[in-house]
């Protein structure tokens, strides 16, 4: 394990999050895991594979399947001053455990005046795994974004998965770390060497000077995508990648767009009130004298998730929507 | 390994279990200091509840104000059975456990004022009373949400003494919801996790028969025997008196007692009445003033008063003489609570992160934990 050097490693994006969860709770014991399936199974997705191993029932713990229940419990241990890990196999799944981990968890400090805090991680897959049909396709940033009190991070690659993670663990506020199942088998680089990740700090994925795509997580793949079709159109994009939506870095977006006077936001949740839209409304308070055009914005279409594979390809954002719209911004159109 | 055997236990007996939900060996009867302690703080709670509804009806009070009137008893004797350190979760109707668990009066009434001296400095008001000090982890507005919490705090007093100290599970919690929770489908999920886990929780059902302004016998289905709501979860169930609070201390200390060195959950249920409406807007036309008055005539206090003389000749006089520092007592946290400022401007942004960003200006503990803190 020690041989590996460190620029040469290479691994998965589930690994990655493993390491990060293992390796916070070798440091710290009040940290725990819990969720469906995530001990003896070794994780739906694989996520806590021979966890269960290393630190036992009583800190890996399969819980039966009632969101609402465990949440609520995990919750109720971090008033305490436990650091518990909750995987929802889903995000989708959350929703039915929706009061405690929007009444409770990201307002317990506010409603105890300072005495009780909730530190506590929220993790699983998010979004769009493929013909799963809409009631398990939930992209819940939007929707969850709008609570005061919580963080939100949205890893893209295996880097930031384990480096985000890590701070989320280590944070005393409560957060909300959406995956994607369609990037858990994606491969990267990951540093044998301790690193973490602040929150609040937006990557610049590929340096561009005539329009800024700002995206978060899966979508992100579809952005670079999409600025190497257009770089052959002579159009070269900024991609930059907000990590984290609670905290958001807009000062990055704003200079980005500074520079390049036209962006397009990439956000896979639906339109009406979303991520999408507010930042377009940051971009457009702070950027107003600076933009040649308004921000354009791809969003999944405004529909419930379809089964279809042609539907539901043509549903979610894709390099196509979003090569439309830069040429659009970049009066390319 | 205990739970399993435990539960086999349970489905054999089932019907000796429904003659008698738990065998109680009865603790011993308190003396006389600490039954006019407690006769102190059951006439604490009702002045002190006397004393809210006329703030609430001088709009010195807002939102929504549940009073406990009728069931001091509950949160007194129960309170009295556990430590000092073990854990305590309720839903809204929470000024009197706040109180039975020694929350100074005036904090409490200060935080119903929207005051910066409030328990959670004006920011959470009637329905959420935290206290740390007194490892009271809140009034909870939501019908039920508690109980996940209760299983929570069980959950991790346990895992303090057995994962984090190696040792022995030493603590028991107390998780209070009303009858209308017995309706939410997160109870059921506490007390299944509670089961699986073998959490020392106590689920404390007070049992004051309407649900806002439904009766249970129409909300809840088996309400003539609630015992199979934890029977089927392979948690014991007991009926005690909500209304004699050394009977149910009794039963309470020998149940809390069992919860801690079996670290298993139970669920009790006390049987009681609110005197008051659901909230300060209830005419009560739900039920009749016959009922009423005849719930009123078997009185907690009363009766405790009545004990006191018989059993151990304390004289009227002393028996007023508490009442009246009670109520000088409450008259002052009234004034306290009047004359703390309101909660300044700079605390609108505070304590919704432990940290500074953004707009976020940190946090910091009301005066309540400076005063008995280090």
């Amino acid at each position: 394990m020690m041989a590996v050097a460190t620029a040469e490693r290479v691994i998965e994006f589930r690994d990655a999050l493993n390491e990060a969860m293992s390796e916070e709770m070798r440091k710290d014991n009040r940290v725990y895991l819990l969720g469906e399936e995530v001990a003896e199974y070794n994780g739906a997705y694989k996520v806590s594979k021979g966890m269960l191993d290393e630190f036992g029932a009583r800190r890996v713990i399969d819980t039966p399947i009632s969101e609402s229940g465990f949440a609520g419990m995990a919750i109720g241990s971090a008033m305490r001053g436990l650091r518990p890990i909750v995987e929802f196999m889903s995000w989708s799944f959350s929703l039915v455990a929706a009061d405690p981990i929007l009444n409770n968890a990201p307002k317990m400090l506010y409603m105890s005046g300072g005495q009780f805090g909730c530190p506590i991680v929220f993790r699983g897959n998010d979004g769009a795994g493929g013909q799963l049909a809409s009631t398990h396709s939930w992209c819940v940033e939007s929707m969850y974004a709008n609570v005061p009190g919580l963080k939100m991070a949205i890893p893209y690659d295996a880097y930031d998965a384990k480096g985000l993670l890590k701070t989320a663990i280590q944070d005393d506020n409560p957060v909300f770390f959406l995956e994607s199942e369609r990037l858990l088998s994606t491969t990267g680089h990951v540093p044998v060497e301790e690193y973490t990740i602040p929150f609040g700090q937006a990557l610049t994925r590929r340096s561009g000077t005539d329009c800024t795509i700002i995206s978060f997580g899966r979508p992100l793949h579809f952005c670079l995508e999409a600025a190497d079709e257009l770089a052959k159109e002579g159009i070269e994009c900024e991609v930059i990648d907000g990590r984290t939506i609670r905290p958001l870095d807009i000062d990055s977006m704003v200079a980005s767009v500074k520079k390049t006077n036209a962006c397009v936001v990439v956000d896979q949740s639906w339109s009406f009130a979303s991520v999408g839209s507010e930042i377009a409304s940051q971009i457009h308070a702070c950027c107003f004298d600076d933009l040649d055009n308004h921000v354009f914005r791809v969003h999944s279409d405004d529909v419930p998730t379809p089964y279809a594979h042609n539907l539901e390809q043509a549903y979610l954002p894709n390099s196509r929507k979003i090569c439309e719209a830069v040429r659009q911004a970049t009066y390319n159109a | 390994m205990m739970s399993t055997e435990f539960l086999i236990q349970t489905r054999e007996n089932i019907d000796e279990m429904k003659d008698n939900a738990f065998q109680l060996t009865q603790a011993e009867a308190p003396g006389k200091e600490v039954l006019l302690g407690w006769l102190r703080q059951m006439l604490l709670i009702r002045e002190f509840e006397v004393r809210t509804m006329q703030a609430y009806q001088n709009r010195l009070i807002g939102g929504f104000c549940h009073i406990y009137i009728g069931q001091e008893a509950v949160a007194v004797g129960s309170i009295a059975a556990v430590n000092p350190d073990d854990p305590i979760v309720l839903a809204y109707r929470d000024h009197g456990h706040a109180l039975a668990r020694g929350m100074d009066p005036k904090y409490c009434m200060a935080e119903m004022f929207g005051r910066i001296g409030g328990c959670a400095k004006g920011k959470g008001g009637s329905m959420h009373m935290f206290d740390a000090e007194h490892y009271l982890y809140g009034g909870h507005g939501i019908v039920g949400a508690q109980t996940p919490l209760g299983a929570g705090l069980a959950f991790a007093t346990k895992y303090e003494d057995e994962v984090i100290k190696g040792g022995k599970s030493s603590h028991v919690t107390l998780c209070y919801l009303g009858d209308g929770a017995l309706n939410q489908g997160c109870f059921y999920e506490a007390m299944n996790l509670a089961s699986l886990q073998d959490l020392p929780v106590i689920f404390v059902l007070e049992n004051n028969r309407y649900s806002m302004g439904t009766s249970i016998e129409r909300g809840t289905s088996m309400a003539h025997d609630l015992r199979v709501k934890s029977e089927a979860h392979g948690i014991h169930h007991a009926i005690v008196d909500g209304k004699n609070v050394i009977d149910l201390y009794k039963d309470f200390k020998s149940i809390a007692d069992w919860c801690r060195e079996e670290s298993r959950p139970f669920f009790v249920e006390a049987e009681t009445y609110r005197y008051k409406g659901h909230s300060m807007s209830d005419p009560r036309k739900y039920r009749t003033k016959d009922e009423e008055l005849v719930e009123e005539s078997n009185d907690s206090i009363a009766s405790l008063k009545n004990y006191l003389s018989e059993e151990y000749d304390v004289a009227s006089d002393a028996l007023k003489q508490i009442a009246q520092q009670v109520k000088a007592q409450v008259k002052q946290a009234v004034e306290w609570a009047n004359n703390s400022p309101e909660t300044p401007m700079n605390e609108l942004y505070k304590d919704v992160f432990t940290d500074h960003w953004g707009p976020y200006a940190g946090t910091s503990k009301p005066e309540m934990l400076d005063e008995g803190g280090a």
